[in-house]
């Protein structure tokens, strides 16, 4: 939690330095909601997020130099460069992506969980997504899908209260969001995303239920993001400056530190070390990041057929033009 | 060889693959113990089990998703949109997910969506179209239409063991008229290689699909009437397409007509003239010119229908002013 939240501040200021660029939303705020899901995660489990997923992807385990990297553009990046900071992934950890289209991933998460069936494997799958998501057809279509299938899976719903700038409120019939699994007569159930322990036991709960019971659910973690909706919103038009401060004062890591250091399991000492290492990880990510190279152009092609056969069939197609004026960036070379 | 029609070749390419290749399974509505709208997946879970043969809720969304997700994790989904025309409440995931997938995070998607489509029946505006061109805008996606029995299974195969999304519109009106030797054997149609359905030195006529038929019967009426001579070169793959075969047909004919039943704006025949225009135009002893489906939505009344889908005398007129110009 602690690594994303610094994780998360520095990405902000290297935007600001314009060593990012694109669309980039920051998790400050939703730390616990994040970590405490993926933390009960097996071997065999697989994991789809939202595009609000460098928290996610940090909390699989992946370096935080490639995922900066993916961030900067550069080829070091966990997509190569060619994803960017809503389409992180890190397919040797099982987290098969971050997805830049809301409730995208929820119909490809259940068609995971399908493919767990199928091949009789114990694994399940975990679907993160936001608020806004709940209110897409693709919702509804998976969560049937799931429902009917018994598919081994949860649907998690990260609820910020934000769908970019339309309240849950404003968008949505039902506002409590985990009663929509009642329509599917799945077990649908909300946590305090912001207590980390809440959000693990919960989680470590459902995925039995998942992976033994082969029953799917809906799980509502409840919390806020403390930034705009992405870097580029100060997030202040559509919510009031109470409201963030009243939210700022159930900080999801301040809370764990003090269960923790209350439970003896860490000390004061502890925590201070914690954070030096993590400022120490994350500029050596940045320093990696800036370092390392970008894509090549001549490359550009290469990755939109999944197979070396495709050149052979796209062959007959491909042409450098009349004048040869398209020799340069020429696709399917044989 | 056995003769078998469109319809059979379809069905027995994915039989024999499923037979071959536990990985591969069906999905779709009604494609189970109802055995498919058009029969297609008739008999297939009673040889192969409720879990291949998946008789998936209306959710076209909820089918592409979850075959891109089933695929990812390694198997072979083929699914089947009841009509081609349903095609679009999956546009999302067909074009802004699958497409994408592999370009922006190397993970393959190997699966296949059956595509239904075409007119001549009084489908109407939604049972009736042929949405070829809308996904051959998107890279990533590759683009299959069979137009004879051994193509529908040997590029179905083909379309199943790519690792990548394959879009496969089966025309509705070959499915049961069209009947052809198929090999018996295991085989695959390669993409990207064009067929020459008839030779001739007058006249290149380039479509695919069901659109074969007509081109053929209008070369048949214009060579007994006339002696033109046409070739029909017959694409097999919309994505990628045979350029190679088209310039070479032009090269021998030195006049290209562009035929297809789906509507003329924005078609994929206009990429092909603009490629001719742009490396034939020394080939040429005419303006190309397309015969295509008006742009207006499939109409149901079958007068109205008849005006939309290209009609052998259509073609046999293009044919006449190209000839004579």
């Amino acid at each position: 939690m602690v690594l994303i939240r610094r994780f998360e501040e520095r990405t902000e200021e290297q935007y600001t330095r314009a060593r990012i660029g694109g669309y980039c939303h920051l998790a400050i705020g939703e730390e616990a909601a994040t970590v405490g899901a993926v933390d009960p995660l097996g071997d065999h489990d697989y994991l789809f997020a939202s595009y609000r997923d460098h928290g996610t992807a940090l909390a699989v385990g992946s370096d935080p130099g490639a995922v900066m990297a993916e961030l900067f553009g550069k080829a070091a990046g966990v997509a190569g460069g060619y994803g960017g900071s809503m389409h992180l992934l890190d397919v040797e950890r099982r987290f098969l992506g971050g997805w830049g289209i809301v409730g995208g991933q929820l119909p490809i998460a259940a068609g995971a969980a399908l493919a767990l069936d199928y091949t009789g494997s114990d694994g399940a799958v975990l679907c993160q997504f936001g608020d806004g998501a709940t209110n897409t057809g693709a919702f509804h279509e998976a969560l049937n899908l799931a429902a009917v299938w018994n598919l081994p899976i949860i649907f998690q719903i990260t609820n910020n209260l934000y769908g970019m700038g339309t309240s849950v409120a404003m968008a949505s019939g039902e506002t409590e969001l985990w009663k929509r699994a009642a329509a599917y007569e799945m077990h649908g159930e909300r946590v305090d995303g912001n207590d980390v322990l809440a959000v693990h036991e919960a989680t470590t709960r459902l995925l039995t239920m998942a992976r033994r019971d082969r029953r799917p659910s809906l799980l509502e973690t409840c919390t806020y993001r403390w930034r705009g909706h992405s870097v580029a919103d100060a997030g202040k038009v559509y919510r009031s400056a109470d409201e963030i401060a009243e939210w700022r004062t159930r900080d999801p890591i301040a809370r764990f530190e003090h269960q923790a250091i209350e439970a003896g399991t860490l000390d004061v000492g502890d925590v201070s070390e914690l954070r030096r290492e993590v400022d120490a990880t994350v500029t050596e990510a940045i320093k990696f990041a800036a370092a390392a190279a970008t894509p090549t152009v001549a490359n550009l092609y290469d990755n939109v057929y999944g197979d070396p056969g495709t050149a052979a069939q796209f062959a007959r197609m491909d042409t450098a033009g009349p004048f040869g004026e398209r020799r340069e960036t020429r696709g399917w070379r044989t | 060889m056995a003769i078998k029609t469109y319809l059979q070749a379809i069905s027995d390419g994915l039989r024999e693959e499923m037979r071959r290749d536990d990985r591969v399974f069906v999905i779709g509505e009604d494609v189970g113990v109802y055995g498919g709208a058009f029969k297609v997946t008739q008999g297939f879970q009673a040889e192969f089990g409720p879990w291949r043969v998946l008789d998936a809720p209306l959710a076209e969304t909820a089918i592409v998703g979850a075959c891109t997700g089933a695929s990812m994790m390694g198997l072979r989904p083929v699914a089947e949109m009841q009509f081609a025309d349903f095609i679009s409440c999956a546009w999302d995931h067909l074009t802004t997910v699958a497409a994408k997938q592999h370009y922006r995070t190397g993970t393959a998607l190997p699966f296949v969506v059956r595509c239904p489509s075409g007119g001549g029946f009084s489908g109407g505006p939604f049972h009736s179209q042929n949405p070829e061109s809308s996904f051959a805008h998107i890279p990533g996606l590759k683009i299959v239409c069979p137009a004879t029995p051994e193509d529908a299974k040997g590029l179905l195969v083909e379309a199943i063991r790519d690792p990548n999304p394959v879009l496969y519109f089966e025309h509705k009106h070959l499915y049961r008229r069209i009947k052809g030797e198929v090999p018996e054997t295991d085989y695959t149609t390669p993409f990207g290689q064009a067929r020459v359905h008839r030779a001739g030195s007058d006249v290149t006529i380039v479509t695919w699909g069901a659109m074969v038929y007509t081109a053929e019967e209008a070369a048949t009426t214009v060579a007994e009437r006339d002696g033109t001579s046409v070739e029909i070169i017959d694409l097999r793959t919309i994505i990628p397409w045979d350029r190679e075969a088209v310039l070479a047909s032009v090269a021998r004919t030195s006049r290209l007509i562009v035929l297809h039943e789906d509507t003329r704006t924005g078609g994929f025949g206009a990429e092909i003239a603009a490629t001719v225009a742009e490396e034939g135009f020394g080939l040429l002893d005419a303006p190309v010119v397309r015969v295509a489906a008006p742009d207006t939505p499939v109409p149901f009344s079958p007068p109205l229908e008849k005006a939309f889908i290209p009609q052998v005398a259509d073609v046999v007129r293009a044919i006449e002013r190209m000839a004579a110009y």
